[in-house]
């Protein structure tokens, strides 16, 4: 799985970080940012719903294609 | 929708937790229809789930209310609507800069670590409600304070103040006539030109988010005296208008629902869930305003430029589409896609705070009274008119 976020959409209303915390995260300036280790989304079948819960549609999730 | 008169819209509520029962028509008029304003101007209003989360995150919808063709759904709103109003009230590329200096200042995290604050401002109002009752009236002792001195730490206005900075957010949000709203928006002007010179006078910062835009932006002229003034109008009357609300109303909503209720301080896991549940049923922001900068194709129809759009948070956050029994309050339920925070660039700032602060504020208040009950006839207690943002007037309990 390919995540993909867009930090000049991104508003950082957190919500991705809420939804799915085991992948998410906020940096400093509040801007959604994935865990070390997480960036394939780790498996977690909340990753498709923390793009949708994006208010911005800043993340894009795609499966990985060879 | 057949070709009857479309409904007025605002208009009140029957129940305080459910949507007017005059928006029926527009309940069923699924995904967009049509509205007549106050002053007879038609607007589109957005009913549907679907469409409401695609047109709210369409820049091609502004929120800058000093535009002449900005739909007004008060008289007062728009006597004042030629004062610009930071960020829900500027549209990208400005709205961005502004969001991104605001948003360090309310991550999760920044939600998480003010939890001890937030619990300890609890249990000291509760401490005070409990020695001097029962009976009580939760709005003044208890709903009201807790988000308004959560506001005034975070930003750095002095709680002292609250009396007054209370009573002109009131009149504000509520006038009742234009000439409150206008009187409100001068005095807090002034109030903040004097906190700002107070601020600027010390040597050293506070710790608010007004002595940070102080001490840096205004004196690196990142923004100008009024542009602070306006941040710090929104965030204080924003930030605890909204969640005052949400605690009475949610408190209410709860000592109507025993059962759900009873389940929810059964199993405390529920709590995340259930906050969410009570946002998307009660949905106090009813009525997000928005104008049409070019045609937009929507709903099988033409949103033509200049047009009014109108969100009806309450009939959205109900579409059965998405929400099976959508009138039942259900913690089960998947309620995290509501729009009562809005949704696009303008998706409340403040939410993981509110969140932090309902969580704490209905958990503690439940856990401290477990007798908690309403002091009067539910159908007797005043709630606030349908032009405002919604809640309960006063909320009489007694334990």
């Amino acid at each position: 799985m390919h995540i993909d976020i867009d930090k000049d959409v991104c508003i950082g209303a957190g919500q991705c970080a809420m939804a799915a915390p085991g992948v998410f995260t906020q940096d400093d300036d509040g801007f959604s940012t994935l865990l070390p280790g997480r960036e394939d989304g780790g498996g977690d079948p909340m990753v498709r719903e923390a793009a949708r819960s994006c208010p911005v549609a800043a993340i894009t999730v795609s499966e990985t294609v060879g | 929708m057949t070709e009857t008169e479309p409904v007025a819209f605002p208009q009140d509520r029957t129940c305080p937790y459910h949507p007017a029962t005059a928006y029926d028509p527009l309940r069923a008029a699924r995904p967009l229809t049509r509205i007549t304003l106050y002053d007879g101007r038609p607007a589109w209003l957005v009913t549907g789930h679907a469409l409401a989360r695609d047109l709210l995150a369409d820049q091609r919808l502004s929120t800058d209310r000093t535009h002449p063709d900005f739909p007004a759904p008060t008289e007062r709103f728009t006597a004042v609507k030629n004062r610009r109003v930071a960020l829900l009230g500027v549209d990208d590329p400005e709205h961005r800069t502004q969001r991104r200096m605001m948003v360090p200042s309310f991550t999760l995290r920044r939600a998480a670590e003010l939890r001890p604050q937030i619990q300890r401002i609890v249990d000291g109002l509760l401490d005070a409600m409990i020695e001097q009752g029962p009976p009580a009236e939760l709005v003044n002792a208890f709903a009201l304070p807790v988000p308004s001195m959560v506001i005034c730490a975070l930003l750095g206005v002095p709680y002292a103040d609250h009396d007054f900075f209370e009573g002109q957010s009131r009149r504000l949000l509520r006038g009742p006539t234009a000439v409150d709203t206008q009187h409100a928006r001068d005095q807090l002007d002034a109030y903040f030109e004097e906190l700002i010179d107070s601020k600027q006078k010390q040597p050293e910062p506070g710790e608010g988010v007004l002595d940070e835009l102080v001490h840096h932006q205004l004196r690196e002229g990142v923004l100008t005296r009024q542009e602070v003034i306006s941040f710090a109008t929104i965030l204080l009357v924003a930030g605890h208008e909204t969640t005052a609300n949400m605690i009475s109303l949610g408190t209410f909503t709860l000592l109507q629902h025993p059962e759900r209720l009873a389940e929810l301080r059964g199993d405390p896991e529920l709590l995340p869930g259930a906050v969410e549940e009570l946002m998307r049923m009660l949905s106090i922001a009813d009525g997000l305003l928005r104008r049409a900068t070019e045609d937009i194709e929507a709903g099988g129809t033409t949103i033509r430029a200049g047009d009014g759009v109108v969100f009806s948070t309450s009939v959205i956050n109900r579409d059965q589409d998405v929400y099976a029994d959508p009138d039942a309050l259900d913690w089960h339920r998947p309620a995290r896609h509501h729009v009562a925070f809005g949704f696009g660039i303008h998706q409340c700032l403040g939410q993981n705070l509110a969140r932090a602060e309902l969580e704490i504020a209905l958990r503690t208040l439940f856990d401290r009274l477990p007798t908690l009950r309403l002091a009067a006839p539910a159908d007797e207690i005043p709630f606030k008119p349908g032009d405002t943002i919604q809640g309960m007037l006063e909320l009489p309990v007694t334990w």
